[in-house]
């Protein structure tokens, strides 16, 4: 790491910085008091939070489930998530058993197994998910295909605040900046929200220079669709939308998914579960916690969509979809990633055929 | 042509004999690390009449006789160490017999797992046997003879004990009936409520007789099975853990495994839990119960189930595993070895950091891989290495690795498992002397000339 | 040696020998013989010693290479990472052999045959394309698909019989086409299979030529061996065509009612050729032809499409019969599992595997029970 990254990391979090007084003055307490996951009051969630402020225990410390949805609740401009990391971190509370944290550090590191396509001024990033090249596929990407890169090298690393750990963010992401500017691209789409969000948010937030322009895919997708609009054909089908942790970290890109199914002619089913609502797909529950918590999630979860009627579950990280696709599927519900369900619009058919 | 040559030619028919040097090559190694030695002949017979006739030929002129299966053991056991005729069993691979209401099936002495999977697969959906990770082509009589573990191990114990009666061909040549069967027209115990006569066979490698039929028990097929894997960074809460699993009695198979790589493994023990159940609610009691045995270690954040992916998955649920020949090739040189010794689930963190010790001390790449036998009465603990073939040096210092592996295993109180001429030496010394006073009765007895499989429990 | 560096990497652990769900042996040669040293593991064994010095070329070493039907089944099973080069290998081990002139006679009489007389049934090269006579099949001349026959659809009596029904019913559904005849040279895929890589890059290199002579496009292939060859080899000779089995083409024929067929009704089992399956991955195609004509039940044999059970015929074993001879000749164990089936019929897509299934027949007295048909002979009967 070179200095001004060093001072980088070293810097405050500009952006997401907690406010006290902020807080203080909250008349509706909304972060704690909207959550699903912690059953408290107005009063307790005011009391709790300022807990938190002074660095004392508090009940969120050991309860928070790591959802982010406190940080789309609170509609005054606060990061209370990012607090809450913050302090579980100087505590050492842990979110997650020891070996599962353990793993996922494991996972991330750069080991020289990265992949490059043919690289352009446009690139997609995968972040490390190689199962993504097997669904940029079709038309919609033919503009920047095969410009991609994927791998530990490029891995945004924000999945570590489900740990509370953002040490390991701040030591990794300079890195990983470094990494795409030597890919010498002006412009990334990113197939992931938490990639997104890493670039567009906590890096300036910790002071660290972004030298390429950060796409959400869902622009991109949805650009794409205008531009291929003579040969849509509406798809005429009921969806649930599934919407992942990470979303509230980008909840600006959130409203693509109804413009995207606008255009496709999709009907997007007006369930329980969605928009802030939305419940977590489980899968960082059950490694969390164990059984009760993420059964009881993913079945009030799955019940909500068969009672709205959806034929499709539409998905935008592969993490929910390897959570809840089978269960999704035995209760009749097909299983379906946003970019196939883009491509069945304008024709393509995702499976890739036999003979 | 010889005397021997002729006979065995006239017994098996001159396409299924051989003392060619590509036979005598091949059949003087298996994919470990013992020294080869070449038989003198390799025969391929047919029937049980063929392999008696070899019996009675190799008595009459005392020639040692090493009958061989798919020759997967890895630790020496078919290598002919003083030459004679090795008897390849595979073309005797018939299943005989299902009784499907008793639950078992009667095999030819060459039938193997892969075999059997496939046929109870197509016509006895709802049976199943104990199938071993070892190759498809491992044999059954070869697998009860070693002891061999299974799918079914936490279940129901060893392989072997799951043998429901045996026909062996004596080193006299005589048959012989092991079990009801030797005076029931059912397969249905080795023993009960007779003398068990199956220790006679069972454990011996051959030395004492060939194996031409086993009845092996089959236990019900569910329609699903699922795997979880739950990773702790605790080695000495294993023990524990293993503890709480096992008294749920809704697990299938257990195994626990760490290496270094690749990165998702780095750090942890994973203790791998699969499980069964003819319906979704069957499956998600059984999950529910599972997890919430290990909740104290979750809530402790001790441990935690990883999320596996799909192909994670279907490489764990797959029977054989085939995953596990492949670690042959993690340095690009088709060998791997192990010492398995069986012993207490207690000793699992002792046993880990030996194998680290010695992966690092011989610069060597490592595998732990455990099995649980019955309800945590006792584990396989797989100390295993992999190697080049063409890096002598890398050979030699596994070699060097394992022999520690031994002298390690019998001082936490362990047995060896398919024990390498070497390891059968030190169990003998170690042994109560009026055990081995009586395995050399039953040996003289059986085998008065020591042609059976000679070098194997015998001293030097 | 190509591929030296790989040959020690064999575990021999065995699950090339199998078909992918156990069902049994599935390596020709393995079946034959029952030692490991007729068996993929014990080849590459046995060619690391041999290149060890520790054994020699021996006439059972000669036997145990040269019975590989290049089945593939092997490569099909390996669980490593070099499962795709297992019958590069043993062909390259061949290449060896044949380079220092130590190979079985047949294997010998066989590529001089193709170098004199440029087919192995020493038969005068103009009448290659006798078996069209009485035909009205056209010689190529620009016609949109060039149908390639090879040596056993041009000189064997079976393969004959089967050129013209394949051919007749290309006329019939009125593609364009035209055959070279007496012009047409040998594919040389079993002269490259017998490790004669220097003949068939000359053999390749002349039928490249030819075809870039006669501005030629698109290839059908009768015999899956010459596809295999155009569509896996010749590419990298600079010979880039498109290249059809003939089943390939008749498929979407039916399918799309161009050849109305009427019903014909026959229990049917299909035997896969491995340089159409696993070779090339074609196994639905010759089904969905089957499928389509009413009457047709079609059966499969427990060894089917990537398990298909080689009928012995591979990798030159057809002209050497080193794998022929006795009841576990993989020909007459096929027949044996096609009977097995209840089928009355045994559908083919192969002049090589048609003959080496016929034979067998004969060998068990099955004629009564069980025929030997092409798939190109089945349509000709529905469409009557």
């Amino acid at each position: 790491m070179n200095d001004r990254m060093l001072k980088g990391v070293r810097g405050n979090m500009t952006t997401l910085k907690f406010d006290e007084d902020l807080c203080k003055t909250c008349p509706t307490g909304a972060c704690l008091v909207k959550c699903q996951y912690i059953d408290v009051g107005k009063d307790e969630a005011k009391e709790e939070m300022l807990k938190i402020i002074k660095g004392e225990d508090s009940i969120v410390l050991d309860d928070c489930v790591t959802c982010y949805a406190c940080e789309e609740y609170c509609k005054r401009g606060n990061h209370p998530f990012y607090l809450i990391t913050q302090r579980r971190e100087d505590k050492g509370i842990l979110t997650a058993p020891r070996a599962i944290t353990r793993q996922w550090i494991n996972i991330g590191e750069p080991r020289g197994k990265y992949k490059l396509g043919e690289m352009k001024e446009k690139a997609l990033s995968f972040g490390f998910m190689a199962q993504f090249l097997e669904l940029v596929k079709g038309r919609l990407f033919e503009d920047v295909m095969p410009s991609y890169f994927f791998g530990q090298e490029y891995f945004c690393n924000v999945v570590y605040i489900h740990f509370a750990n953002t040490s390991i963010i701040k030591e990794r992401l300079p890195m990983v900046i470094d990494n795409i500017k030597k890919l010498g691209v002006k412009e990334v789409v990113f197939m992931h929200d938490e990639c997104y969000a890493a670039f567009t948010s906590l890096a300036p937030a910790f002071g660290m220079e972004v030298p390429f322009k950060s796409v959400h895919y869902f622009e991109y997708l949805y650009n794409r669709l205008q531009e291929l609009r003579d040969e849509i054909r509406p798809v005429g089908v009921k969806v649930a939308y599934q919407r992942p942790c990470s979303s509230r970290l980008c909840p600006d890109t959130h409203h693509y998914v109804e413009d995207i199914m606008k255009l496709i002619g999709v009907d997007l089913v007006d369930r329980t579960y969605q928009g802030e609502n939305a419940l977590c797909c489980g899968s960082i529950f059950r490694m969390m916690y164990g059984y009760e918590l993420a059964h009881d999630v993913q079945r009030r979860n799955i019940d909500d969509m068969v009672a709205h009627g959806a034929e499709y579950c539409v998905f935008n990280c592969h993490g929910c979809q390897d959570a809840l696709a089978t269960e999704i599927a035995k209760r009749g519900i097909k299983p379906i990633h946003i970019v196939d369900l883009c491509r069945m619009a304008i024709g393509e058919e995702p499976e890739t055929e036999g003979e | 042509m010889s005397d021997i040559n002729r006979s065995l030619t006239e017994i098996v028919g001159e396409h299924y004999v051989s003392n060619q040097p590509e036979e005598l090559y091949f059949y003087a190694r298996d994919p470990g690390l013992m020294p080869p030695h070449k038989p003198d002949y390799v025969v391929v017979p047919k029937t049980v009449e063929e392999i008696q006739k070899i019996v009675r030929l190799a008595n009459q002129n005392k020639i040692p006789i090493v009958p061989m299966g798919a020759g997967m053991a890895l630790t020496g056991l078919v290598i002919p160490l003083r030459g004679g005729i090795v008897i390849d069993m595979k073309r005797m691979n018939k299943i005989i017999e299902v009784n499907e209401k008793a639950r078992y099936v009667i095999v030819e002495g060459g039938t193997s797992h892969g075999l059997l999977k496939s046929y109870l697969d197509k016509n006895y959906p709802r049976l199943r046997h104990s199938i071993p990770d070892s190759p498809a082509t491992a044999t059954i009589a070869a697998n009860v003879m070693i002891h061999g573990q299974g799918r079914l191990t936490q279940q129901y114990g060893f392989n072997s004990d799951m043998v429901a009666g045996l026909e062996v061909v004596l080193p006299s040549g005589d048959i012989c009936k092991i079990g009801s069967c030797s005076l029931s027209p059912d397969w249905f115990s080795k023993g009960a409520p007779l003398p068990d006569l199956s220790g006679l066979f069972l454990g011996w490698f051959g030395a004492t007789g060939i194996i031409t039929k086993v009845a092996l028990k089959l236990y019900p097929r569910k329609r699903m099975r699922d795997v979880e894997i739950f990773v702790t960074d605790r080695g000495n809460l294993v023990p524990d853990i293993i503890y709480e699993l096992t008294h749920t009695e809704m697990v299938e198979d257990i195994n626990i495994f760490t290496q270094p790589l690749p990165m998702i493994f780095k750090d942890n023990h994973h203790i791998t839990i699969f499980m069964t159940g003819d319906t979704d609610e069957e499956l998600e009691f059984k999950k529910k119960l599972i997890f919430g045995a290990l909740d104290r270690f979750i809530k402790g954040k001790d441990g935690g189930f990883m999320s596996v992916g799909l192909a994670m998955k279907q490489t764990l649920l797959e029977m054989p595993q085939r995953s596990v020949s492949r670690f042959a090739d993690v340095k690009k040189g088709g060998g791997f070895e192990y010492s398995g010794p069986i012993l207490l689930v207690e000793r699992y963190l002792g046993c880990t950091r030996k194998l680290v010790e010695l992966a690092s001390k011989y610069d060597l790449a490592y595998s732990a891989m455990a099995r649980i036998i019955g309800r945590g009465h006792c584990m396989m603990f797989g100390f295993s290495f992999t190697f080049n073939r063409a890096d002598p040096d890398m050979m030699d210092r596994v070699r060097k690795a394992l022999q520690e592996v031994s002298d390690y295993a019998l001082v936490v109180g362990g047995v060896f498992w398919k024990p390498t001429i070497e390891e059968q030496r030190m169990a003998i010394e170690k042994m109560d002397p009026n055990t081995w006073n009586l395995m050399k009765m039953i040996k003289k007895n059986l085998d008065p000339d020591g042609i059976m499989n000679p070098g194997n429990w015998e001293v030097a | 040696m190509k591929y030296e560096e790989i040959i020690h990497r064999c575990f021999r652990c065995g699950y090339c020998k199998l078909t992918g769900d156990y069902v049994d042996f599935n390596c020709p040669s393995y079946r034959k013989f029952r030692f490991e040293t007729y068996a993929p593991g014990g080849r590459m064994w046995l060619i690391r010693a041999w290149l060890n010095d520790e054994i020699q070329n021996s006439e059972r070493f000669q036997e145990i290479l040269f019975s590989c039907a290049t089945c593939a089944n092997c490569v099909e099973n390996c669980v490593f990472t070099f499962s795709d080069d297992l019958v590069n290998i043993f062909i390259a081990a061949r290449e060896e052999m044949v380079n220092k002139g130590v190979i079985p006679s047949v294997v010998r009489d066989y590529l001089k045959n193709i170098y004199v007389h440029g087919n192995p049934y020493k038969e005068p090269a103009n009448e290659r394309g006798t078996w069209a006579d009485g035909t009205s099949i056209e010689t190529y001349d620009g016609q949109e698909y060039l149908f390639y026959i090879g040596c056993v659809g041009s000189y064997d009596e079976r393969g004959q019989k089967i050129a013209r029904a394949v051919g007749n019913l290309l006329m019939k559904a009125g593609v364009s086409f035209g055959i070279l005849g007496s012009r047409e040279g040998c594919d040389g895929n079993e002269v490259r299979a017998l490790g004669e890589a220097g003949l068939f890059q000359l053999l390749a290199e002349q039928n490249i030529a030819l075809f870039k002579e006669l501005r030629a496009k698109e290839i059908i292939t009768l015999d899956p061996h010459a596809f295999n060859a155009l569509r896996q080899d010749y590419p990298g000779l600079g010979g880039e065509f498109e290249v059809y089995h003939y089943t390939q083409i008749l498929a979407p024929l039916i399918q799309s009612q161009m050849m109305p067929l009427k019903e014909y009704r026959a229990r049917i089992t299909y035997h896969d050729p491995c340089y159409l399956g696993r070779h090339n991955g074609v196994y639905e195609v010759p089904r969905k032809i089957l499928s389509s004509i009413p009457g047709v039940e079609l059966v499969e044999m427990d060894q089917n499409r990537e398990n298909a059970f080689c009928c012995g015929g591979g990798g030159g074993n057809f002209f050497t019969d080193i794998l022929g001879g006795g009841e576990d000749s993989p020909n007459r164990i096929r027949v044996r599992q096609a009977l097995d089936t209840g089928a009355s019929v045994l559908a083919v897509s192969c002049p090589q595997c048609a003959k080496m299934l016929e034979d067998a027949i004969k060998v068990e007295e099955m004629e009564h029970r069980l025929e030997v048909m092409d798939i190109a002979e089945i349509v000709t009967r529905a469409l009557s």
